[in-house]
């Protein structure tokens, strides 16, 4: 079966996922957008100690840490760099894992074995595992973070781009080309992409949420955005003795994270309902 | 006699399946040993089941897979020394699904001025002069060129896939199937619309095909194959008249014939189901499934020869039959 172009199928299709996800995710790049706008305060810089410790109320929404800074700023602020981090690693990711996938599948043959190898072997490292062992080689800091998690997840978009090139490569179409004096790269790029490109979109986004959740964690280990820079992660690894005392410190970051992880994958969800009419779950 | 614009010799093409873990390696011999040549102009029929070799000869034909034995010339080179843009420009297909063998994502200027792009027509005018008038020739209307396949029936589609094929300007193009997924009313418009092109831009045709019924009505010569061999080829009269082959005798029986104008009667039907092609009979391949079936036919492989004059048929009792 041929993948059905997307005009074909039924408008709003993807349903309240799609429209759910979708309104979370908007509004998270909305704010780590406009942050500078939306935010009342410096994340970093404006710290007030007689301020410090104040519970979410009329003047501070969200409350304030132990140096006074207002949380929702930080928090605004937060978002910047959880999109930068998700969004970055996805793309290194479907660049490495879609050449791997897309090469392996149309050629085959030992280039083929070895992908799989590779991809096997990166699958059975647990991905956190092998980013802190990245990230304590590189040292903390964004771009060591987007190289951790950039270069450790492409082995779910290999396996998609190469069992999807595998099962259109004996499409008529292709083997036009082929006859017709395509190159191997035009076939990839011209004939081959742009029919693949919808599961490989719905695994990006999925694993934008992956991506966050990692960075919270690797920050909250220390090792990925440090103090005083307004990480959700980070935020959470500073609030954490105070979850007793001071519970809001961990509270709004969390609710962050949460949110903006379910949005992904609720969008990711949706979208595959949509570029993806071979799947046959969660249609209504 | 004209130049052959094909020529086939000894050509076979064994494919390795299995693993030597499981089972162990067996050979594939979907084509063994084909000796055939096509005349510029001419249309020959390949005939035979399926899985019998005909499109894994044409995939060879077209530089796609790489015989195990044998030489392929195409216009009087080897296949082995042209150039993939040079085979390009020589040999075309059409192909069987007309859903499967158009990008979904290209429109139908895209399908059919990337090629001429490819090879090296890069002024937009003749690009586009040459896009119009190709689907002028396969019934197409301009306004056509800027839709997705999606948009199309069918017949149309398959009048794409026959744009594709023609748009540079081959000299043999290969059928494979072309119209066996369309609707039966379809049919014929399809198979006209070969017949005025071969006539029109002078093409020389390779019709692949399963049914003999079609294959009667287009070519000048037929080939039939069973089991990666020609068991049989001659002018379409003299397969049609005086088959000599039991295989020949079986397919011909079995096109529908309410008229009763085939010479064959229902006694050359052949029994049971084509063997595996990894496994093949000993000796001449159809002794299993054949009416006139002997102890020779078992022990010796029978050659492909002359009966009459440019009709050759592999079987012990050629002379006999008819």
């Amino acid at each position: 079966m041929t993948l059905i172009p997307i005009k074909l199928m039924p408008r709003l299709r993807g349903g309240t996922s799609l429209w759910i996800g979708g309104g979370l995710v908007g509004l998270a790049v909305f704010v780590a957008i406009a942050a500078p706008l939306i935010a009342r305060t410096d994340p970093v810089m404006d710290a007030n100690l007689m301020n410090a410790e104040i519970p979410p109320g009329w003047e501070f929404p969200f409350g304030t840490d132990a140096q006074g800074r207002d949380i929702y700023s930080r928090i605004v602020y937060g978002a910047r760099i959880s999109l930068t981090v998700g969004v970055g690693s996805q793309i290194l990711n479907s660049l490495i894992g879609v050449s791997l996938g897309l090469t392996a599948g149309y050629w085959g043959g030992w280039w083929d074995d070895f992908v799989t190898a590779l991809t096997n072997l990166m699958l059975a490292i647990p991905s956190l595992i092998f980013a802190l062992a990245i990230m304590a080689i590189l040292g903390p800091g964004l771009s060591s973070l987007l190289m951790a998690l950039g270069l450790t997840a492409w082995s779910y978009s290999c396996r998609i781009a190469r069992a999807q090139v595998l099962s259109l490569k004996s499409q008529g179409y292709i083997q036009a080309a082929r006859i017709l004096g395509y190159g191997d790269l035009r076939i990839m790029f011209t004939q081959v992409l742009p029919n693949i490109l919808g599961p490989l979109i719905v695994i990006a986004t999925l694993g934008m949420g992956t991506a966050i959740l990692s960075e919270a964690a690797l920050s909250f280990l220390g090792l990925g955005i440090r103090p005083p820079f307004p990480s959700w992660g980070s935020m959470l690894s500073e609030a954490r003795d105070q979850i007793n005392t001071v519970p809001w410190l961990s509270i709004f970051p969390g609710v962050a994270i949460f949110l903006t992880v379910l949005g992904l994958n609720l969008l990711g969800d949706g979208l595959r309902d949509i570029l993806d009419p071979q799947s046959t779950t969660r249609r209504s | 006699m004209a130049e052959p614009l094909l020529a086939l010799d000894d050509l076979a093409v064994h494919f390795k399946v299995g693993s030597a873990l499981a089972g162990g390696v067996h050979t594939l011999k979907a084509v063994d040993g084909v000796t055939l040549d096509v005349k510029p102009g001419e249309c020959l029929g390949l005939v035979g089941e399926s899985g019998c070799g005909k499109s894994t000869l044409a995939l060879a034909i077209m530089g796609l897979i790489p015989p195990t034995r044998g030489h392929i010339a195409l216009d009087g080179r080897d296949l082995a020394q042209r150039g993939r843009l040079e085979t390009a420009r020589t040999v075309q297909m059409i192909f069987q699904d007309p859903y499967a063998s158009l990008n979904p994502r290209q429109t139908v200027r895209r399908t059919l001025a990337d090629p001429l792009r490819i090879h090296g027509v890069t002024d937009r005018a003749e690009v586009e002069a040459r896009v119009v008038d190709i689907m002028a020739k396969v019934g197409l209307r301009p306004e056509h060129a800027d839709r997705y396949p999606h948009e199309f029936s069918g017949g149309q589609r398959q009048r794409i896939g026959i744009a594709r094929a023609l748009i540079l300007k081959p000299k043999l193009v290969i059928c494979d199937e072309p119209v066996s997924a369309l609707d039966v009313s379809i049919r014929a418009q399809i198979i006209n619309l070969l017949l005025e092109l071969k006539d029109e831009l002078g093409l020389a045709y390779i019709m692949i095909s399963h049914d003999l019924g079609v294959v009667e009505h287009v070519s000048d010569r037929v080939a039939v194959m069973y089991l990666g061999r020609i068991v049989e080829q001659g002018g379409w009269q003299e397969i049609f008249e005086n088959p000599r082959h039991p295989y020949t005798r079986a397919l011909i029986a079995a096109i529908p014939d309410p008229f009763h104008r085939a010479a064959v009667s229902a006694r050359a039907k052949a029994r049971g189901e084509v063997p595996s092609a990894l496994d093949p009979p000993p000796g001449c391949h159809f002794h299993p499934r054949c009416p006139l079936k002997a102890d020779i036919c078992v022990s010796q492989d029978p050659p492909l020869e002359p009966v009459a004059a440019g009709h050759r048929a592999a079987c012990h009792f050629r002379d006999r039959i008819g």
